[in-house]
């Protein structure tokens, strides 16, 4: 009698529970879809390499896939190295409970979070007037290397804790110095992590506009410098869809190129980690 | 000895080198925030200092050329799309989450879980687009205009969902195993295990969660750009157009000058001050949770 009323009381949760996840994978399911199904068509090698025409309604993307490589080129080339650095120190120049390493994470936790087009107008700001580097590729890719940082150095640091204490101890009692421990030992164990990190950030800055629509500006043709202003494929989609009357076709094949690259990113790193955690828990 | 001191110092020059790059490079990465803040102060300074505070609520409208700058109708239409998809994307997101962890088959769970990843995953820009060509024609359809700030809150909606979620499910896999038999043990039926057990554990879990979303949707800009249509106009009811203070940034910024463009960098400052205090918020009891979770 007492089961068969708490089975009854189970129906009420379990049909609720069933039906907030399938609300949550009709609007995925219908947004991909959508994309595919309108995108596809208009998606062809010449489409990817060829220049815009008519203000985007016609033509391709080539100087806009170029222009995304070097802002997210830049990017990548100025945070790598300022993360690995910074992730190095928190790892194996302060003890967790250092205070400088907790206000260093502590500050890039908040920068974690500050909104995107906060980042634009700081990029606007210092790049774009303060170094006088207006409107272009190098402002862009500086303000969201600014932006990646936070979600790198988390990732790499990590990945470096995750190394286990007796490689450094007998590193250590062989003598080693840190700069040799690091070379030798530290680095090869943490490449996994960094690949991920970089990966991650790299995923992030592909993904951003509004960072990006005040600082490497709207020109659609193809950037001769890094100081010439260029279109990320991210601003083409939100310029085709909202300045460009019958853009739609286009924004539909960029914005499937731009989840297609996405997707390709996403899966690496999650192959990688796997890959990484069954490499380290083979048995010695 | 003699040997081995040589060897000393030239390992010493090294690793000072080394260890003093590596501050430095520190010292850069932390110092961001500041310097973001710093300059956000710079170019806000003009405002503060010749409109003042006090304008930005009392000014009769938003007409930068003609000196008012009332962003209070900004300030409603942010708090308003803020409000409604957490509402929304709070319960959704906890449900999905326990659903994933208690009620779907394994393999289903963990597919579940990827694509939500995925979803966490795209652009606001596509959200954006995929708002603008499908879901506003939609409402239009129903109650016209269709930019609206119920387009705006279906939208913020289905981007926070991933990161309430995510932050959700890592909490409940840190549930002790030993509750969960201890509840079967008992004879719990599997609501009132997670009505009486899990949901009290996981509370800190799924608040962070919330925080975080809330963050995600304060700062969230070319979505609701997209598809609320952009009018100032103070909103009166969920079909009416708005403007957030994010989309009145990424519009005007482009040809402010003077008064009016630190005008837009004090509404930048107030949002950098919105996201720091919930990611703070969210820091602050993630680390209180952590420290009850050890002890």
């Amino acid at each position: 009698m007492l089961r068969q009323s708490r089975h009854v009381q189970e129906y009420g949760p379990t049909a609720i529970i069933w039906a907030a996840a399938t609300m949550v994978v009709v609007p995925f399911f219908w947004l991909m879809g959508d994309l595919l199904w309108n995108g596809w068509n208009h998606l062809s090698l010449s489409f990817l390499f060829s220049a815009p025409q008519n203000a985007g309604r016609e033509g391709g993307i080539g100087p806009i896939l170029m222009s995304t490589l070097l802002v997210v080129g830049v990017c990548m080339g100025v945070a790598v190295p300022i993360g690995l650095g910074t992730a190095l120190f928190l790892s194996e120049y302060t003890r967790q409970d250092h205070a400088l390493g907790r206000l260093i994470r502590a500050s890039l936790d908040v920068l974690a979070g500050v909104p995107s087009i906060v980042f634009g107008l700081f990029g606007n700001a210092l790049f774009c007037q303060a170094l006088g580097l207006g409107f272009s590729i190098l402002s862009g890719g500086l303000t969201l290397a600014c932006m990646v940082l936070p979600i790198l150095i988390r990732t790499v640091e990590e990945s470096f804790r995750a190394i286990s204490r007796d490689q450094r101890l007998s590193a250590a009692a062989l003598g080693l110095s840190t700069p040799t421990t690091i070379r030798t030992i530290l680095l090869p164990a943490a490449i996994p992590g960094l690949l991920v990190g970089g990966i991650l950030g790299l995923g992030r800055a592909i993904a951003e506009t509004a960072a990006l629509i005040f600082t490497s500006g709207y020109v659609d043709r193809m950037p001769e410098s890094l100081m010439d202003s260029g279109r990320t494929l991210a601003v083409h989609i939100y310029d085709l869809a909202m300045n460009v009357a019958g853009g739609n076709p286009n924004a539909y094949a960029t914005a499937l190129v731009l989840v297609g690259l996405l997707l390709i990113i996403n899966l690496s790193s999650s192959w990688i980690t796997t890959r990484w955690t069954s490499f380290n828990q083979l048995p010695a | 000895m003699i040997s081995s001191s040589s060897n000393i110092s030239s390992r010493s020059t090294s690793e000072g080198l080394l260890s003093w790059t590596v501050r430095l490079l520190a010292l850069m990465a932390g110092g961001l925030l500041l310097l973001v803040v710093l300059f956000l102060f710079r170019e806000a300074w003009p405002a503060l200092q010749h409109i003042g505070v006090a304008r930005f609520f009392s000014d009769p409208g938003w007409y930068p050329t003609e000196d008012a700058y009332r962003l209070t109708p900004m300030i409603w239409g942010t708090v308003w799309a803020t409000a409604g998809s957490i509402l929304l994307a709070s319960p959704l997101g906890i449900l999905s989450a326990l659903f994933c962890h208690f009620y779907a088959p394994p393999l289903l769970g963990r597919w579940y879980r990827r694509m939500v990843e995925l979803l966490a995953g795209i652009p606001s820009v596509v959200f954006g687009f995929w708002g603008l060509v499908v879901l506003v024609p939609l409402i239009g359809r129903w109650h016209p205009p269709g930019p609206s700030l119920l387009a705006g809150i279906l939208i913020l909606t289905l981007m926070i969902i991933p990161t309430i979620m995510l932050v959700a499910h890592a909490s409940m896999a840190q549930v002790p195993v030993a509750y969960i038999h201890s509840a079967t043990a008992l004879g719990f039926s599997r609501w009132s295990m997670i009505w009486h057990v899990i949901l009290p554990t996981t509370k800190v879990g799924l608040f962070t969660g919330i925080l975080l979303g809330l963050a995600r949707a304060l700062g969230e800009t070319m979505a609701v750009l997209m598809v609320c249509g952009n009018v100032v106009r103070t909103p009166s009811h969920l079909f009416d157009p708005i403007r957030t203070l994010t989309a009145n940034i990424a519009l005007e910024m482009a040809y402010a000058l003077g008064q009016h463009r630190a005008a837009l960098f004090v509404s930048g400052l107030l949002l950098l001050g919105l996201a720091m205090l919930c990611v703070g918020m969210a820091e602050g009891l993630r680390y209180r949770n952590a420290y009850v979770a050890t002890k």
